[in-house]
């Protein structure tokens, strides 16, 4: 009986996977990994070069950032902060929320934690799945967020590509379009493959920076299970004991 | 040597003694540790009611802390949630114990009130034990509602215009009543600053009440158990119930390893999985509130879905708000509703035990239900299953009336 209430409670908490967005065409999963120190620098350079223009990184310090990738107040400095920023400053940037409306269409959403809201495989997916589509305002289009207000601002990096949609009509006189492939227009500076692990290393960094204690929480986890482990172990043992003269 | 010792006996009694003549604190540990006598039969599902306890002081020591580092302003609030969580030391572990206290609380309360269900431990003579233990409830959906609203998330903004909302179904003063509790015509800064002020000090109030009140009326008739049996029919020369042993030591010390376990689970999921996947920490949470750009689906978290999953049911609003809350209602009313004097499942035939695996089940998927976007075929379900809940009482109503059971033994033998 206690078994078997045990087993269904600990059935009870299996993690139910939910998904973040509906409907996106998320074609690979990002693969990154939070513990590579050097895929999260590089990523926090290419965030800083290409992001940060636009987006804030409101909720976090430069001085954190650097101390939770490995580097130095001066490497942090001179290499990654382009601004006239502080060390101890937040990650914002010089554009007002009103420009950014007028410019875009809508602001350019914080980023701090924004891996938490999309996840790391609708961001890495977001970023290598954009086209040129002339309707658009900006000129380009996302096959993962369709219309997106924000153009392909890593374009020079992986090239002008256009996507085959397929067209059906179905019986009751909608159209869907299913995304058949990309053909590329202009090569870009980067190979596919660099280009690919150029945006896993920055997805990497966001997925760090919605959650900077992940890295401090997941190298306490074993320590903390294997103590309670041991205390319910010897917890059972009193148990035990104490009712043993209990018939 | 000795008699330093004598001395030092007699001291410490007469410290006792000191309080005792004032206030009888060896009496009261007696009353309710030392020679409260509990059934011994107790089995796992009797380890819900301490871990409650447990999840509870966690729920307030940690809201201690993470009030000190908090303010209510709808402009600043979503920001001092990642304050705590970057800038504040160990404020990520505060946060964790506390957002995953709240679902192991009702994942707790849930088990805790099923055991209930599963050995009649609501009867006679327990009755007010159940009907304070449903207020605690209801104190603690208010609770955690408002707390989710305090991060103001997207997903806290939109749920609670969502559940304010449902008082317009309230005849006459619908609207009226809404306003009121929002403080605006709208979820604003005045709608966190008020839930601020309930979720932090005065439901806390209410429910830490309850809880004494829960407690003193269980050791007023004493604990109920497995086998449903009444332990105080046989009691030997000194008035002790043959069947019970003192909860101190032995149910302390079992319910350390309780403690123990839960632990176990409870922090793989703060150190490993806090967001569990979406489900305790939902996505569109880590989104700004705004109130020009709704979720693509709003959900409450998984503890209210069963009866959200009630809701959308019906398709009037009115009629859905008035299911939802009879559904909590007529859990009230479960001691009068079930007319059998046999307690526990034990005893009873495979009708009720089929019955109540059903009306568990039921349960369960309303839950889910609650989470899923809602197509026509999970709409259907969901109807069936609410139905299925309500026939549940009218059915337990009649067929108790006259219900044939198995005999109950006079004795627990184990």
């Amino acid at each position: 009986m206690m078994k078997k209430s045990i087993l269904l409670l600990l059935c009870m908490t299996i993690p139910v996977v939910a998904s973040a967005a509906g409907g996106a065409y998320i074609g690979e999963p990002a693969n990154t990994n939070i513990r590579s120190q050097s895929s999260l620098q590089k990523g926090a350079k290419t965030f800083m070069n290409y992001c940060m223009g636009c987006h804030t990184m409101q909720f976090q310090r430069y001085n954190r950032v650097a101390e939770d990738l490995g580097l130095t107040e001066d490497e942090m400095m001179e290499s990654l902060v382009l601004t006239d920023a502080k060390f101890t400053d937040k990650m914002t940037n010089a554009m007002s929320k009103e420009h950014g409306e007028q410019w875009f269409g809508k602001a350019p959403p914080d980023l701090t934690v924004i891996a938490k809201a999309r996840g790391v495989d609708w961001l890495y997916n977001f970023l290598i799945n954009y086209y040129v589509d002339p309707s658009r305002p900006s000129g380009w289009n996302n096959a993962t967020f369709p219309n997106t207000s924000m153009p392909h601002v890593l374009w020079e990096l992986q090239g002008i590509r256009k996507a085959n949609y397929n067209e059906e009509v179905d019986a009751e006189g909608n159209s869907h379009a299913e995304l058949t492939g990309f053909e590329t227009v202009e090569e870009g500076q980067l190979s596919e493959e660099a280009y690919k692990d150029l945006v896993r290393d920055l997805v990497n960094f966001l997925d760090y920076s919605s959650e900077p204690a992940q890295l401090i929480r997941m190298s306490y986890a074993p320590w903390v299970l294997l103590f309670t482990a041991l205390f319910t172990f010897f917890a059972y043992l009193l148990k035990v004991n104490y009712f043993r003269d209990i018939h | 040597m000795g008699k330093i010792a004598s001395s030092r006996t007699k001291s410490s009694n007469g410290i006792m003694d000191w309080f005792n003549a004032r206030l009888p604190v060896t009496q009261f540990y007696k009353d309710h540790l030392s020679e409260y006598y509990a059934p011994k039969n107790f089995n796992f599902w009797y380890f819900f009611g301490s871990l409650a306890l447990l999840v509870l002081v966690n729920q307030i020591v940690t809201g201690i802390w993470l009030t000190m580092h908090y303010k209510p302003d709808a402009a600043q609030a979503f920001g001092m949630v990642e304050y705590i969580m970057r800038d504040v030391p160990w404020g990520w572990l505060i946060r964790y114990l506390h957002t995953t206290g709240a679902s192991a609380f009702f994942v707790v309360i849930y088990l805790h009130m099923f055991r209930g269900l599963l050995y009649g431990s609501y009867k006679k003579p327990r009755e007010l034990i159940w009907v304070f233990g449903m207020i605690i409830y209801l104190a603690l959906m208010a609770e955690a509602f408002m707390g989710y609203v305090l991060p103001w998330g997207n997903m806290s903004y939109w749920g609670a215009k969502v559940i304010t909302q449902l008082f317009a179904a309230v005849p006459w003063v619908g609207d009226s009543l809404v306003e009121w509790v929002r403080g605006d015509y709208l979820i604003s800064d005045a709608t966190l600053n008020r839930f601020f002020a309930l979720h932090v000090i005065a439901l806390p109030l209410v429910i830490v009440v309850l809880v004494v009140l829960h407690i003193a009326a269980l050791h007023t008739v004493g604990s109920n158990n497995p086998e449903g049996i009444d332990i105080k029919k046989h009691k030997d020369e000194n008035g002790v119930p043959k069947d019970g042993i003192p909860f101190h030591p032995y149910y302390t010390v079992k319910d350390i390893f309780g403690v123990g376990m839960f632990l176990l689970i409870f922090l793989f999921i703060v150190f490993v999985k806090p967001d569990m996947g979406g489900l305790f920490l939902e996505h569109d949470n880590y989104v700004p509130a705004d109130p020009s750009s709704t979720p693509d689906h709003i959900k409450p978290v998984w503890y209210f879905t069963p009866f959200y999953a009630m809701l959308r049911a019906v398709p009037s609003m009115q009629i859905g708000a008035l299911i939802m809350a009879l559904a909590i209602v007529v859990l009230f009313f479960l001691p009068w509703l079930d007319r059998s004097p046999v307690k526990s499942i034990r005893y009873r035939r495979w009708p009720y035990k089929l019955m109540l695996s059903l009306f568990a089940l039921a349960f369960v998927v309303l839950g889910w239900l609650g989470m899923q976007a809602g197509s026509e075929l999970q709409k259907l379900t969901a109807q069936i299953l609410t139905g299925f809940y309500f026939f549940y009482f009218v059915w337990l109503f009649f067929y108790s009336r006259n219900e044939t059971y198995h005999e109950v033994p006079e004795r627990i033998e184990k």
